[in-house]
């Protein structure tokens, strides 16, 4: 069985006013996709396609108007409240702005416990080795315990958060443009922690992003989205590469060179 | 010494301290560069790495009373460092306009695109308000806006990041301006509006013979664009380099590092493109 199912998720956003336009644009259209245990499928496209409004609904943050999201087997937006507890705790998630993901006025440790005091009963001295593993697990240290966000960097507070999604042991992870404010450098550094990571405990994600560098570099999967439609789905680069699909081309085309000596912008003929 | 007198924008020996109730901090120190008439002047760093610091020292919108900046800073060999702040505004937005990373921040959310649009052409010409709009339209056919008499109508929320990002170009450009500093213009938007951002650079640069310095942390922008590359850590400048040379035969240590960890596409040297 599939960790995840999304079985045709329907979705638009209701207009509060009292006649109701009969056109309401729909922000998922029929989608239907499986993630499998300790993989990760990446979601991609333009800004406004619905990678982050397919998040939400697989968070269970948004419902949708139809379809299901079965979370191992249950539907998330059907289950009881002690199921619900329990997908909640396999199913976490990383945003882009790491410094709104946490509470300015919270150090390091209380913000990596917080899940642990919720979900688990550790005596003072378990819960403090156990967050000191996992600010290990994330590449910082015993003394960034006492430190509070502004303190660290956006690359150092991302690691916090991961840290704080890891803490439960989860199966899911919903990545949604965790890396795509970072710094190449630090970009990179990320990404190599989360395959990591995913390698180390069999963690499955789901990674939405427009940067389909990123995306290629951590996905067993591809997902195309755009305008609320699952376009089509890649097991490996070539798939992509080879697809005549207009808008994957479009996109195929927008990706910069990587050396000046192909760049397609500014051709070496027309200078000044 | 000829190729000095070239130099559109030419900062020397620049120097940037912050002063704190701690003690004074160096931000950056030792910036030396020079951007040629129609030359694209690429800057590259991690975050920290003080290249905001250097752009904001050039337009000299520190703020004078905690940050100190020394060392010479020269359009068309005026200086520009000391300047008075009345005799900088007209240099702002009419020599030099900048084109910062989030196109949302750089407007007023409570005036139409076209009240801000119009405003900065009657603040540096004395063309009236009819004139003005005349020319926002034309520049924005210019640089292939859609529908730009609708657009002068709306207010940026209205409008997607990349769409914003194009206006804000315009703007930046109606003045013809002879040097362009854009701060990661196309950081904050995704891959096909960063193509169209940066092909309007490239139309500028060729139709006005506009200098630009272009700071990112994106390689595929710096490979794209640039001519020359310098690259900063911690404040200071680590590498110059002509932009072939930087991607061919790297010298220092994080330079190398830079192009090693990019995530890449292409699991060989040649790229996709090229082997079709």
């Amino acid at each position: 069985m599939s960790l995840l199912q999304v079985k045709q998720v329907n979705l638009s956003f209701h207009s509060k006013r009292f006649f109701k336009g009969k056109d309401q644009p729909k922000v998922l259209k029929d989608i239907s996709f499986d993630i499998q245990e300790g993989t990760c499928l990446g979601l991609i496209g333009t800004s406004g396609a619905g990678k982050s409004t397919l998040g939400r609904v697989i968070l269970g943050i948004q419902r949708p108007d139809q379809g299901q999201v079965l979370f191992q087997g249950h539907d998330i937006y059907k289950a009881d409240k002690h199921t619900r507890q329990k997908i909640r705790r396999d199913l976490q998630v990383v945003f882009q702005d790491s410094y709104s993901s946490v509470n300015p006025r919270m150090t390091a440790e209380s913000i990596i416990s917080e899940p642990l005091e919720n979900y688990e009963k550790l005596t003072i001295e378990e819960q403090r080795r156990n967050v000191i593993e996992l600010l290990e697990r994330v590449g910082l240290s015993e003394k960034d315990l006492k430190k509070y966000p502004h303190q660290f960097s956006g690359g150092q507070l991302q690691r916090i958060n991961i840290a704080r999604a890891i803490a439960l042991k989860p199966r899911l992870i919903v990545l949604d443009e965790s890396v795509s404010s970072l710094d190449m450098v630090t970009q990179s550094l990320i990404l190599q922690l989360l395959s990591d990571l995913k390698d180390d405990y069999g963690l499955a994600y789901l990674f939405i992003t427009h940067d389909i560098k990123a995306a290629f570099s951590i996905s067993d999967q591809i997902g195309m989205l755009e305008k609320g439609e699952l376009l089509e789905l890649y097991d490996s680069k070539d798939e992509f590469f080879a697809s005549k699909h207009p808008v994957v081309k479009r996109l195929r085309d927008s990706v910069l060179s990587e050396h000046p000596r192909f760049r397609m912008i500014r051709t070496w003929e027309n200078r000044v | 010494m000829e190729s000095k007198e070239r130099f559109i924008l030419h900062v020397r020996d620049l120097h940037v301290e912050v002063r704190t109730k701690e003690g004074s901090f160096k931000l950056v120190e030792d910036i030396n560069f020079g951007i040629k008439k129609g030359e694209i002047l690429g800057l590259v760093g991690e975050s920290g790495s003080g290249k905001t610091v250097t752009s904001m020292s050039i337009l000299q919108l520190h703020d004078r009373k905690n940050i100190q900046v020394t060392g010479s800073i020269t359009l068309h060999d005026r200086e520009l460092n000391g300047l008075k702040n009345t005799e900088m505004r007209k240099i702002r937005g009419k020599d030099i306009a900048f084109i910062m990373q989030n196109p949302m921040n750089a407007f007023t959310p409570v005036f139409t695109i076209g009240h801000q649009f119009i405003e900065t052409i009657q603040a540096h010409t004395s063309l009236n308000k009819k004139d003005a709009r005349e020319l926002a339209v034309d520049v924005m056919e210019s640089v292939n806006l859609p529908e730009p008499e609708k657009l002068l109508k709306l207010y940026p929320f209205q409008l997607s990041g990349g769409m914003l990002q194009r206006v804000m170009i315009a703007m930046a450009a109606c003045l013809k301006p002879s040097v362009i500093i854009a701060d990661e213009p196309t950081t904050a938007l995704d891959l096909h509006s960063q193509l169209l951002v940066l092909r309007l650079l490239e139309k500028i640069r060729l139709e006005h013979g506009t200098s630009i310095l272009l700071i990112s942390h994106d390689l595929g922008v710096i490979s794209e664009m640039a001519d020359h590359v310098i690259v900063m850590k911690h404040g200071k400048i680590v590498e110059t380099a002509n932009v072939l040379e930087l991607f061919d035969n790297p010298q220092h240590e994080y330079t190398k590092k830079l192009l090693r960890t990019r995530p890449t596409l292409y699991s060989e040297k040649q790229p996709y493109t090229y082997t079709l």
